[in-house]
């Protein structure tokens, strides 16, 4: 045991690659349907919660804002395999898609909570709120910036545009995650450390990119 | 004015209170927290007995009171109003409480007095959002004098007929029902008439935002959302939205207290 906790101290490379694969082995074997599954359950368990369960005083607002948080929060984690891959040998690349997949699905039911039960076809202000206010903007943008991401998420897209092509339009993604972020922080009445660190972790994960993306 | 009240208790009739859970259940009150639940969780460690209100500046009677002393025999009767957030959500309350104005007229307002200021408690000990630079504690609210005079004024000290609850601003907190709910200034412990414009929390976080009128108006619009329309409270997840009223449905009463004032300069 003391051997094997000295070989990892000593060659903290290898031990990284090791533990890495290990993990990239198990993760081979998992299929993605079950990811695509697990990733809904908070949804479903929140819209459950809403209309049957009573537990909020006003579930629109725990709709709309939860529903947006979830989509941050998946898109930040599909922002964290590339980087897992690169520095810790973890290989999940399949589950990039379903994790990008799953923000899209549930940025798409915080916009229709916004648009139908928040503001309830109230067509005039919804206009005037997309054009007037600056977060509304800032979150319909990235919206609109993740709609071709998630048309091209099929395989045959990669192969029809071109894997070049391809990758070059999902960088937007990096736009879309910063303008998320920044939504999530804009609509607040007082800076939150909550806000504050989703906007930090955003940062980081597309500055890692910036990085790499010079080097190119 | 007497008829001004009259209509106010006609249409008063027509409204149909939230319910307890509902009122207690989803506040603002930064001290306890941000989130809507935490005032409920987190507020009950407060102590309101006792309660001392600090009453200085311009009156005739200033010092330190005891809730019980400073109230002293003004009676409670219920006042069943219309609460619209800045946030743009609202709710009907039956409040508990008596006119402001049998105070200050108790404390003694003196004639140089123009404005009322009003500080909500700060205790690190059992509101921990004090402990953080979120807002400019104490928090502070003020009105103008006429505004503080004015019937539909109240302190209140009961909600449904039991005392007030601590995240809806125990032992006695402010209720002026025709501003958004920010002006009503919960958990009060000082109250000074002063001269000036008073110091008002988030008027001075954020003056493009919030201003020291803030009188519910549709016309004007919050920078970050409309105020055109607002969500009921409870109202389910498809029916919620009405259009929102000038002074909150008050303006019969109280429309008067601004002839003159350009009120998208004065917001």
């Amino acid at each position: 045991m003391m051997e094997w906790i000295f070989a990892k101290i000593s060659d903290p490379m290898t031990a990284i690659a090791t533990f890495g694969a290990r993990v990239s082995n198990v993760a081979r074997k998992v299929p993605t349907w079950p990811v695509y599954l697990a990733g809904m359950v908070p949804g479903a368990w929140l819209i459950w919660q809403t209309v049957f369960g009573g537990r909020y005083i006003d579930p629109v607002r725990a709709l709309e804002t939860q529903l947006g948080l979830y989509s941050l929060q998946f898109l930040l984690a599909s922002l964290t395999i590339t980087p897992l891959l690169r520095f810790a040998r973890i290989n999940m690349l399949k589950f990039r898609k379903v994790l990008g997949l799953l923000a899209f699905g549930y940025l798409t039911l915080h916009f229709l909570t916004w648009l139908f039960l928040d503001l309830q076809f109230r067509w005039g202000q919804i206009g005037a709120d997309l054009v007037k206010r600056p977060y509304i903007t800032v979150g319909f943008v990235a919206l609109l910036i993740l709609v071709p991401l998630a048309a091209t998420s099929w395989q045959g897209a990669i192969r029809r545009m071109g894997a070049q092509t391809w990758a070059r339009l999902h960088r937007l993604v990096y736009i879309a995650v910063l303008l998320g972020a920044v939504h999530f922080i804009m609509q607040e009445k007082v800076w939150t450390l909550q806000s504050i660190i989703y906007l930090i972790i955003a940062i980081l994960l597309v500055g890692i990119r910036l990085a790499w993306i010079r080097r190119w | 004015l007497a008829g001004g009240i009259g209509f106010g208790a006609r249409a008063q009739n027509t409204l149909e209170p939230h319910s307890w859970e509902q009122i207690t259940g989803y506040n603002n009150f930064y001290e306890f927290g941000i989130g809507k639940d935490d005032p409920a969780k987190n507020a009950g460690a407060m102590k309101t007995e006792p309660w001392t209100v600090k009453v200085d500046g311009l009156v005739d009677n200033p010092g330190e009171f005891s809730l019980a002393d400073l109230i002293g025999d003004i009676p409670t009767e219920e006042r069943i109003y219309r609460f619209r957030c800045v946030e743009a959500w609202s709710m009907v309350i039956p409040w508990n409480g008596f006119e402001l104005n049998k105070l200050l007229a108790k404390v003694g307002v003196k004639p140089e007095a123009k404005f009322v200021a009003f500080e909500t408690a700060v205790l690190p000990d059992v509101m921990d959002g004090v402990n953080y630079p979120i807002l400019d504690w104490p928090y502070r609210e003020g009105l103008r004098l006429d505004e503080a005079m004015h019937p539909l004024t109240i302190m209140a000290t009961g909600l449904y007929g039991k005392p007030i609850p601590n995240q809806n601003g125990a032992p006695m907190r402010l209720v002026v029902p025709w501003k958004y709910g920010f002006k009503s200034i919960k958990s009060i412990v000082r109250m000074s008439l002063v001269e000036d414009q008073p110091h008002a929390t988030w008027q001075q976080t954020n003056p493009k935002e919030y201003g020291f009128y803030s009188n519910v108006n549709p016309d004007v619009d919050h920078p970050r959302w409309s105020q055109a329309s607002e969500r009921v409270i409870g109202a389910g997840l498809f029916g919620g939205r009405i259009d929102t009223l000038p002074f909150n449905g008050y303006a019969d009463q109280v429309a008067s207290l601004y002839d003159g004032m350009d009120l998208r300069e004065n917001f």
